[in-house]
C-alpha cells in the first residue's frame, strides 16, 4: 500500500483517480486542485509518491511540473508521477533534467493511460520503488526526434527498439520476450547502445536509462 | 496588380521609351497607334467640350427654375464617364491599365452616390481632365491630324497627277506638270509624315502623363482606406485567434476530461469484472477502446485548431509535435532564439500544418522538411517536400487561404513548385506588426 498525494484540477478526473487508487489498495492522503496546495499537502503528509497533472491553475501552463521539481529538490528522492494531456518532449526533458536525484523515481505518463488501470497502478508502484517510467508514446516521440548526425543517429533500428523498451523500464528478459529474441542478444544490443552513446555502464544504476542520460545531456 | 504611381513619373511612359530608338519607332506600329489615339482623342474631346458647354449653359439658364442646379451637379460628375472612356482609350498606347480611383459603392442610392462622388477629389480632377481634353488635347490632336493629312496628300502627289486629267496645283497658281515633277512633293510629304510620327509620339506621351496625373488614384486618398481595411482585418484575425483558443480550452476542460474519466471508469469496471464474467469484460474492453479512439480524434481536432503545446512551449515544440503525428516522415529543424508574439506563433503553426496537409494530400512525397529561423525580426519558415510538385496557390483553397491569413500579419508566402518537384514553401512573418 502506498500513501499518495494527488494533484489534478479537473474535479471529475480527480474523483476518478481517487477511486481508482483506493480500489487499487492505496491510500490517498490528499487530493488537491492546484500546485500550491500540492506543495502544502506534501510537506504535511510526507507521501510515498506524488501524482500530479502538468497543467494546473492559475495559469494552466506547467505549474504541476514546476511544483513537482521543487518538491523533489526539497524532499530527497520523492517519487513523482506526472500526468500530461499530450506528449511534449519539452516537459519530459524539463522533468528528467531538473530533478536533483536524477531520473530515479520519476514517471511521465499520458492521461489516457489511466484507463489501463492495472498498467497504471503498476507504473505507480515502479515509480514509488525508484524506477523511471516513461509513457511508450513519449519514448517513441523522443527517439523519433533524434535524427541522423546526432549520437542517436548512430544506433541501428533494433538498438533503438531495445532502447525504447529500456526507457519504459523493462528488464532485459522482458525486452527479449517483447522482441522475440534471446536475452543474450538483448545484452549485446544494450552494450552497443551504451558504447555508442558514450555511457559508462558502470556508472550509477545499471539500468539508468540511456535515453534519459542522453536527454539530460541534450538539455544541458 | 500594378498600380500607377500618382503621376510623378516614377514609371516611364511606354511611347517615350519607344521614341528613344527613332528608327525602330518609325517602322513599328507605334506611329499608327499614336495617330489613332490622338485622332480618336480629338473627336472625343470635341464631343466632351460641346457637351460640357451645353450642360453649363443649360444649367445657368435653368438655375432660375431650380432644376438647373441638378444639371450643374450632373456637369460636376461629367468627368466620371469621360475618365472611364479615357482610361480605356489609354490602353491604345500604354500596356498597364490605370485603376479606378473611386471608392466602390455597391448598392448605394443615387443621393449617396452623388454626395460621395462630389466629395472625392478624383471627381474634380477628372472634370479638369475632361476640360483639358476638350480644349488643349483636341486642338493639338487635330493639328497633328491635319499635318498627317497634308503629308499624305503631298506623298501621293505623283499618283494624283497621273490619275487626274486636269492640272493639279499643290502651290496655288503653279500646276505640277507631270507625275515625275510631283516627286519632290512626295519627298516633302514623307518628311512631313516622319515629323508627324515623332510629333504624335511626343504628344501621346504627354497625354499619357497627364492622364496618369489626373485620372489615377493618389496615395493620400488611398492609404486611409487601406489602413482602415488592414486594421479591421487584424481585428478580425485577433477575434478568430481568441475564438480558437477558447474552443481549445473548452474541449480540453470539457469533453476531453469527460472522455478520460470515462476510460478510467471503464478500466475499473474491467478490473472488477475480472474473470467472473469474461463476456461482459470483453464488452467493456471494447467500450474502452472506443472511448480511447474518440479521445484521440478529439485530440487531433484540437491539434488542428490551437494545440496546448503551442501556448505552453512555443512554435518549435508545437511543430515537432505535429510532425510526429504526420503520416509522412517530417524532419524538423526549427531553431528560434526566443518565444515569438502569440499571433506570429499561431500563424507559423498554421502555415506548417497547412503545408503538411498539402504535402500529404497532393504531392506524393516521401518526406518533408520544416526549417524555421528568425532573421531580422522576421519568422522564416521553409517547408520542402520531395514530391511531384505542380502546387498552384491559386487552384487549391489551402494555399490561397494561407496567403490570405499571412497578409493580415503583413507576412508573405512564396511557393516554388515546378512540375516534377520539389515543392518549396517559404513563409515570412514579421514579428513587429
Amino acid at each position: 500500500m502506498l500513501r499518495v498525494v494527488l494533484a489534478e484540477d479537473a474535479v471529475l478526473l480527480r474523483a476518478g483517480l481517487v477511486e481508482l487508487l483506493t480500489r487499487g489498495g492505496h491510500e490517498v492522503a490528499a487530493a488537491v486542485g492546484d500546485a500550491e496546495a500540492l506543495a502544502r499537502a506534501v510537506d504535511e503528509e510526507r507521501p510515498d509518491v506524488v501524482i500530479t497533472d502538468v497543467r494546473m491553475p492559475p495559469d494552466f501552463r506547467d505549474e504541476g511540473l514546476k511544483a513537482a521539481l521543487e518538491l523533489r529538490a526539497r524532499h530527497d528522492r520523492l517519487p513523482v508521477l506526472v500526468l500530461s494531456q499530450y506528449v511534449a518532449t519539452a516537459y519530459a526533458t524539463q522533468l528528467l533534467s531538473g530533478g536533483g536525484a536524477g531520473a530515479a523515481g520519476l514517471g511521465y505518463l499520458l492521461k489516457d493511460r489511466v484507463g489501463e488501470v492495472s498498467e497504471f497502478l503498476d507504473a505507480l508502484r515502479r515509480v514509488a520503488a525508484g524506477q523511471t517510467v516513461l509513457d511508450p508514446e513519449v519514448v517513441r516521440v523522443l527517439l523519433a526526434q533524434q535524427d541522423a548526425g546526432r549520437p542517436m543517429g548512430r544506433l541501428t533500428p533494433r538498438e533503438r527498439e531495445v532502447l525504447a523498451l529500456m526507457a519504459e523500464g523493462l528488464t532485459n528478459q522482458a525486452i527479449a520476450q517483447r522482441l522475440s529474441v534471446t536475452e543474450a542478444s538483448v545484452v549485446k544490443h544494450a552494450g552497443n547502445i551504451f558504447m555508442k552513446l558514450d555511457l559508462d555502464p558502470a556508472e550509477g544504476n545499471r539500468r539508468v536509462l540511456a535515453v534519459l542520460a542522453y536527454l539530460r545531456r541534450e538539455a544541458s | 496588380m500594378s498600380a500607377r504611381p500618382s503621376g510623378d513619373g516614377v514609371q516611364p511612359v511606354a511611347v517615350w521609351e519607344a521614341l528613344r530608338r527613332p528608327r525602330r519607332f518609325l517602322l513599328s506600329a507605334w506611329p499608327v497607334r499614336c495617330w489613332a489615339y490622338l485622332f480618336s482623342g480629338s473627336l472625343f474631346g470635341l464631343v466632351v467640350l460641346a457637351s460640357l458647354v451645353a450642360l453649363v449653359a443649360l444649367g445657368v439658364v435653368l438655375s432660375v427654375v431650380g432644376v438647373g442646379l441638378l444639371v450643374l451637379a450632373a456637369t460636376a460628375v461629367a468627368g466620371l464617364p469621360v475618365a472611364r472612356v479615357e482610361r480605356r482609350r489609354l490602353r491604345l498606347v500604354d500596356p498597364v491599365p490605370l485603376p479606378d480611383p473611386h471608392a466602390s459603392l455597391p448598392g448605394a442610392g443615387a443621393r449617396t452616390w452623388l454626395r460621395t462622388r462630389m466629395r472625392e477629389r478624383a471627381t474634380w480632377r477628372e472634370l479638369g481632365y475632361a476640360v483639358l481634353l476638350g480644349v488643349v488635347f483636341a486642338v493639338a490632336g487635330l493639328g497633328v491630324t491635319a499635318l498627317l493629312g497634308f503629308s499624305l496628300i503631298l506623298l501621293a502627289t505623283p499618283g494624283i497627277v497621273a490619275l487626274n486629267s486636269g492640272p493639279v496645283m499643290i502651290i496655288p497658281g503653279r500646276a505640277v506638270p507631270g507625275p515625275l515633277a510631283g516627286l519632290p512633293f512626295s519627298a516633302v510629304g514623307l518628311l512631313g509624315l516622319v515629323l508627324c510620327a515623332y510629333l504624335a509620339g511626343l504628344l501621346a506621351g504627354a497625354q499619357v502623363r497627364t492622364a496618369w496625373f489626373l485620372l489615377s488614384s493618389r496615395d493620400e486618398e488611398f492609404s486611409p482606406r487601406v489602413m482602415e481595411l488592414t486594421r479591421s482585418r487584424a481585428r478580425l484575425a485577433d477575434a478568430f485567434e481568441a475564438e480558437r483558443r477558447r474552443i481549445e480550452r473548452d474541449l480540453h476542460d470539457g469533453a476531453q476530461q469527460q472522455l478520460v474519466a470515462l476510460t478510467m471508469t471503464l478500466g475499473l469496471a474491467q478490473m472488477e469484472l475480472g474473470e467472473q464474467n469474461p463476456a461482459a469484460a470483453e464488452l467493456v474492453t471494447r467500450a474502452r477502446a472506443e472511448a480511447r479512439r474518440a479521445l484521440e480524434q478529439l485530440r487531433d481536432l484540437v491539434r488542428g485548431i490551437h494545440p496546448q503545446v503551442l501556448t505552453d512551449h512555443g512554435l518549435a515544440a508545437a511543430v515537432t509535435e505535429v510532425a510526429l503525428h504526420n503520416p509522412l516522415p517530417v524532419t524538423v529543424d526549427v531553431d528560434l532564439p526566443h518565444r515569438l508574439p502569440g499571433p506570429v506563433e499561431t500563424m507559423g503553426y498554421f502555415a506548417v500544418t497547412e503545408a503538411l496537409t498539402n504535402a500529404n494530400k497532393y504531392s506524393g512525397a516521401s518526406g518533408v522538411t520544416v526549417e524555421g529561423r528568425l532573421e531580422d525580426d522576421r519568422l522564416i519558415l521553409v517547408i520542402t517536400d520531395d514530391g511531384q510538385g505542380g502546387a498552384d496557390p491559386s487552384a487549391g483553397t489551402g494555399l490561397a487561404g494561407l496567403a490570405d491569413r499571412l497578409a493580415i500579419l503583413r507576412g508573405r508566402l512564396v511557393v516554388s513548385s515546378p512540375v516534377g518537384g520539389p515543392t518549396r514553401l517559404r513563409v515570412e512573418v514579421p514579428c513587429s506588426a
